[in-house]
């Protein structure tokens, strides 16, 4: 009897207690924590460098990614975003009148944590919330249009480094603290988390892939992948991601993708854009 | 297909080395869609550079080669404000060509 009450009891606590006092999230903590464990374990890998990814990690294919650069094959998604840019919505407004500073040297500002809705937007929810706003559809999140114009935004930021802000708001601190746990979470039938490919193996071979350092690991997004042959938006990256444990791939928009990539680009903060980026 | 073309051609010594960059779909004709139809082959056959007035390089290209396909080669001649031709021909008969200078 008195263990049903218990038990009772300890479910209503489970379930009553969503938000979190500040001291259990400490954002700032675990920044210094992850920064530390990357730069002891590569310490002849200068601090910027960590956003090429792979190729931070391996010589030889630095090389090909150099060569690949003089022509980067994300150039025409570029140009492609460009003018959708320049191109007012039906109603005679354009993507300059949603975003700060006209929408130009803002992408390392995302994802932000907006305490009107309670929600955290990537770039990519802004881009369509902007669409939408204007009367116009939404974009498919992970391909085509929305890379296009996600590549435009970060190649007008490149170099700048991440700026990721966690507002002293407890819904944000939960975000935050809902990302770090998706990170470390494992899933899928390879029983995978984002942690054990990229903070255990950096620098390892997965089959014929080097795997890239977790920090740093945004600022590259939207990418030109080789294995896709075209562009794909981090909402992309991570579905591939989770099909790649042979995990459920998690629909476009959901907030635990937005949660991790709050969490990744805070861990990134200071770290520059070097996207569009290229992967084989 | 205007526009497609990408080249940057870079004189050092007596030779110049050209890249260039083409945006074409490639399709090999063995490739099915999402409802299981063959998507037609709709790839270049023909790629050319010119310079004064002789070809300099030709690529005769096929279903194997990958989308806009990435080309970088090097010939003798060719100084700094030369012009330089570029242009491609597919199986569908479309086209398309670009001048630049060497630089």
């Amino acid at each position: 009897m008195l263990r049903k009450t218990f038990m009772a009891a300890a479910i209503v606590a489970c379930t009553a207690a969503p938000l979190l006092a500040a001291g259990d999230v400490d954002p700032q903590a675990d920044f210094k924590a992850f920064r530390k464990y990357f730069t002891e374990r590569f310490p002849k890998v200068p601090l910027n460098d960590f956003v090429n990814g792979p190729y931070s990690m391996d010589e030889g294919l630095r090389k090909q990614w150099k060569a690949i650069d003089e022509f980067p094959p994300y150039e025409f998604a570029v140009e492609q975003g460009k003018q959708m840019f320049a191109t007012p919505f039906k109603n005679g407004k354009s993507y300059a009148d949603c975003f700060p500073n006209k929408g130009i040297g803002i992408r390392q500002m995302y994802p932000m944590f907006d305490t009107k809705t309670g929600k955290v937007v990537t770039l990519e929810l802004a881009v369509n919330q902007c669409r939408e706003a204007n009367g116009e559809k939404p974009f498919d999140m992970a391909k085509d249009d929305m890379a296009a114009i996600t590549a435009y935004m970060a190649f007008t930021s490149r170099g700048k480094p991440f700026d990721i802000k966690i507002p002293d708001d407890p819904r944000a601190l939960a975000a935050y603290k809902k990302g770090e746990e998706y990170f470390y979470s494992r899933r899928g039938q390879l029983n995978f988390s984002c942690a054990s490919c990229h903070v255990q193996n950096p620098g390892n071979h997965i089959r014929t892939e080097v795997l890239a350092p977790a920090l740093g690991i945004t600022a590259a997004l939207p990418i030109y992948r080789s294995a896709w042959g075209g562009m794909g938006t981090t909402t992309r990256r991570f579905q591939t991601c989770n099909a790649q444990v042979r995990g459920e791939p998690l629909p476009a928009g959901d907030e635990d993708y937005s949660a991790v990539e709050y969490f990744l680009s805070y861990m990134s903060n200071g770290l520059p854009i070097s996207g569009p980026g290229a992967r084989p | 297909m205007a526009g497609t073309i990408r080249v940057r051609a870079t004189a050092s010594g007596d030779a110049t080395e050209v890249q260039s960059l083409i945006r074409h779909p490639m399709d090999s004709g063995f490739v099915k869609d999402a409802k299981g139809e063959l998507i037609p082959a709709h790839h270049i056959e023909v790629v050319q550079f010119e310079h004064g007035g002789k070809t300099v390089f030709t690529a005769l290209w096929g279903p194997a080669v990958s989308k806009d396909p990435y080309l970088k080669f090097s010939f003798k001649g060719g100084k700094a404000g030369d012009e330089l031709k570029v242009s491609w021909v597919d199986n569908k008969g479309a086209s398309d060509s670009l001048v630049t200078k060497i630089q």
